[in-house]
């Protein structure tokens, strides 16, 4: 019924648990990382009749691959897919090998539940990796918490949920916001304001975080204007004529998806020259992949509020990205969602081996302290509320389509998804 | 005899089959996930009926039965999203006691329009008085001005469009891009466990045999006889003296009001609505069921529903990557080589096998959803 690699499970069992023994043995003689699966019984690993054999334990990865979300949610499941190619290279997870099924959630919501549905009761799926949107992962969640599934979700979204099926890999809105409005305001004088976005529930959140920070908790600033725009708004001339008149120091943008070509092409066509920083543009919606639809030299000098940016220069980073273009052609981009999603497998395979078992529960229970020192954007810890502590930081777009890194943190940034004073 | 102008024995043959199937066969054969998924697939069903007596027998095509299918679902969803927005179960919202999405719009207390969907009789009346409201509205403004064929299908697509910004834009009182999502309990009974979305399926079935009755009864009916004389004559029917006007609002309605109930045992069995049900896309996806299985036929609006979305369910989940031309291709398939559907197949091929081989030549009169009168 699905894809090959679940196929080639059920078929192969008889062979496989032949071949289990000299699998173990392979994996504890060559790979020096590896634990050797017979260490760990399957009757013992997994009590809870997930897809778990002698030497495979599979996983669902489920995103768009069709339809509106492809285009943006193709760089995480590119990413998904090398975690768990280089995990099984290392030997795999308690000596098991990770197999995946991919399920197609289409762009439609309905559809995510469905699948979810299917790879939880049907597949008994170990975890999950995916879904992208908010609207996606509303969807699925009560399908998580009944059938008690574990779900890595990688997208920066707005907060104000906590799933104890859930662990999320990408920033809450806090993460990603205060740090920079505190950025733009300390080294560049910023006084004044003007919030738009696209009109759906993570903007709203994210310009009502923002505000707040800004009227309570910045001296002497301001918000000069909020304004929304439905998803897929082409016609941004209105609003630009209004940004001209206000004159606000900074022009804070959560633009998604297609307006953002129309955004900043219409900017630049009005005059708004980013590169002088008269107003300085912040967003906080744009990664490297959108650049690639904007077209560099239209957002050239622009800042974009992140926790990963592709140009960071430590070693994981340049072995990931190395890796992913290998993997995957040397033309590709990798966002902050992309670097998120990663994570994932990794997060899991720590938590996993921390627990000693693929149990829900006991991986639940390993999972808040967990830590990554190979993580791409650097160190991460998993936090009691499952979101990641992570560093937040500003990068300027070049012309060439990256952002140059001109802050960052000094300390990981504490997930904070029910922020006190900002609601 | 009353009984036999009801239903032919071809009928009678085919509604056991159906009811078979969806009682006995299903049940016994499919385990509870892929049950419940079929359940979601006859809620598609009940638009499809509808569109079958719309569009086969009246003529009148309408792109835009999404909007009644959403609209029974959203006054569903509404009446279970008060359920489950206890001040217990949102003790973390700014204010407790209203839908989560509220909250987070900034919303402080619960629209005067939602009020009444916290009466469970109210909120199934809404159900089907909703959509038939809409559908009404509609009707008026366009056949009492003649406005039909491609011209009113136009119109509807624009109405299911204008639904989606308009769910969309007001998020804070709809949900908005998310939808109604996280719903729990109908009065007091979880209807996310397996048992509860088993008894849900049967329920779905018995309702839609419920509105296959009343489908075949219009059809069989003096006004559905009318009705596919407006299609193939509307000048004559009118000059004859009937009000073409009203038989087509009726119907119209008829087909909102099926619609509504299948978008509420959707919103049942899937655990939530959103506005991707509402717009252009499933609208025609709709429209596809009911030509797949022949708009002629009821009993094959259900088989198209049936077969177009396991075929959508199989296809991706064997083939994440290239389904949509599996489906793509299964449509074309159905278009070119069975014009009158899976309806038409049964009827010119498997039918009169069936026949001779029980050597029954003794046939029915073809009923007049045989051959349509092109």
């Amino acid at each position: 019924m699905s894809d090959g690699i679940s196929n080639n499970k059920t078929k192969g069992v008889s062979r496989r648990a032949v071949l289990a023994g000299g699998t173990a043995l392979t994996a504890s003689l060559f790979m020096p990382n590896g634990l050797r699966a017979a260490d760990f019984p399957t009757a013992e690993v997994n009590t809870t009749g997930l897809a778990v054999t002698d030497d495979a334990v599979t996983i669902g990865i489920l995103h768009s691959i069709t339809g509106t979300m492809a285009i943006s949610e193709t760089g995480s499941v590119q990413a998904e897919k090398l975690a768990i190619e280089q995990i099984n290279a290392q030997g795999g997870i308690l000596g098991r090998k990770i197999e995946y099924i991919q399920e197609d959630g289409a762009s439609d919501w309905p559809t995510f539940a469905e699948k979810a549905r299917k790879l939880l009761v049907n597949d008994k799926v170990a975890s999950v990796m995916g879904c992208w949107t908010s609207a996606s992962r509303k969807a699925v969640l009560p399908v998580f918490e009944q059938h008690n599934g574990f779900l890595y979700y990688p997208t920066f979204y707005e907060g104000l949920e906590e799933s104890p099926n859930v662990i999320y890999t990408g920033q809450e809105a806090t993460q990603q916001i205060i740090a920079g409005l505190d950025w733009v305001n300390q080294t560049k004088g910023a006084k004044t304001f003007y919030l738009l976005g696209s009109d759906y529930i993570w903007p709203r959140t994210s310009n009502k975080i923002a505000r707040k920070h800004i009227e309570n908790f910045m001296d002497g600033c301001k918000v000069v204007g909020e304004e929304y725009y439905p998803l897929g708004h082409t016609q941004f001339n209105s609003v630009i004529n209004k940004i001209r008149l206000r004159k606000p120091d900074v022009i804070y943008a959560i633009v998604v998806g297609g307006s953002n070509v129309a955004f900043y092409k219409q900017l630049k066509a009005a005059g708004i020259d980013m590169t002088k920083e008269k107003p300085l543009l912040l967003t906080i919606s744009v990664t490297e992949d959108e650049i690639r639809g904007i077209g560099g030299e239209n957002i050239d000098g622009a800042y974009a509020c992140m926790k990963y940016f592709q140009s960071l220069e430590n070693e994981n980073n340049l072995a990931f990205v190395k890796a992913f273009k290998e993997m995957w052609g040397d033309d590709m981009v990798i966002g902050d969602v992309t670097q998120a999603a990663y994570l994932g497998p990794w997060l899991w395979k720590a938590a996993v081996e921390k627990a000693g078992s693929f149990d829900v529960d006991k991986v639940r229970e390993a999972s808040p302290g967990i830590e990554l020192t190979t993580a791409p954007e650097g160190y991460v810890k998993v936090h009691e509320n499952h979101h990641l502590w992570s560093k937040t930081r500003v990068g300027r777009a070049q012309a060439d389509g990256q952002y140059e890194v001109v802050f960052e943190t000094a300390d990981l940034v504490e997930p904070d998804p029910f922020p006190e004073g900002y609601q | 005899m009353q009984s036999s102008a009801f239903m032919t024995r071809k009928d009678i043959i085919g509604f056991a089959i159906l009811a078979a199937l969806i009682f006995i066969v299903f049940p016994m054969v499919l385990d509870s996930f892929r049950l419940n998924l079929f359940g979601k697939y006859l809620t598609y069903a009940f638009v499809a009926i509808g569109l079958s007596l719309c569009w086969g027998a009246g003529g009148i095509l309408s792109l835009g039965q999404g909007v009644f299918f959403g609209l029974g679902g959203y006054c569903m969803a509404m009446f279970l999203k008060l359920e489950a927005s206890t001040p217990e179960n949102t003790a973390i919202q700014s204010t407790p006691g209203i839908p989560d999405f509220m909250d987070w719009n900034q919303l402080t207390e619960l629209p005067w329009w939602w009020e009444p969907f916290y009466s469970l009789p109210l909120a199934l009346l809404a159900v089907v008085a909703v959509p038939v409201m809409f559908a009404f509205i509609i009707g008026v403004a366009m056949f009492t001005r003649r406005v039909g064929g491609v011209y009113f299908a136009i119109i509807t697509q624009a109405f299911a469009a204008i639904m989606t910004i308009l769910i969309i834009g007001q998020q804070g009182y709809t949900g908005g891009v998310n939808g109604i999502t996280d719903l729990r309990t109908l009065m007091g009974w979880d209807i996310r466990t397996d048992e509860a979305k088993t008894t849900l399926y049967f329920v779905n079935g018995v309702l839609l045999f419920a509105v296959l009755f009343a489908a075949q009864y219009v059809r069989k009916s003096k006004l559905g006889r009318l009705l596919i004389a407006m299609r193939d004559q509307e000048d004559r029917v009118r000059f004859s003296g009937y009000n073409v006007a009203n038989f087509k609002i009726f119907i119209f309605c008829l087909g909102a009001a099926f619609a509504g109930i299948g978008g509420a045992m959707f919103t049942l069995q899937v655990g939530f609505m959103s506005p991707t049900l509402v717009g252009i896309v499933p609208s025609i996806e709709m429209v596809i069921f009911c030509a797949v299985g022949g708009r002629l036929s009821i009993l094959g609006a259900v088989y198209g529903a049936l077969l177009v979305n396991w075929a959508k369910t199989t296809f991706s989940e064997s083939f994440p990557e290239l389904w949509l031309l599996g489906l793509g291709g299964l449509f074309i398939a159905v278009v070119m080589l069975f014009p009158n559907g899976l309806a038409g197949v049964w009827s010119e091929k498997v039918e009169p096998r069936l026949m001779a081989l029980f050597g029954k030549s003794r046939e029915d009169k073809p009923a007049p959803d045989g051959a349509p009168a092109e």
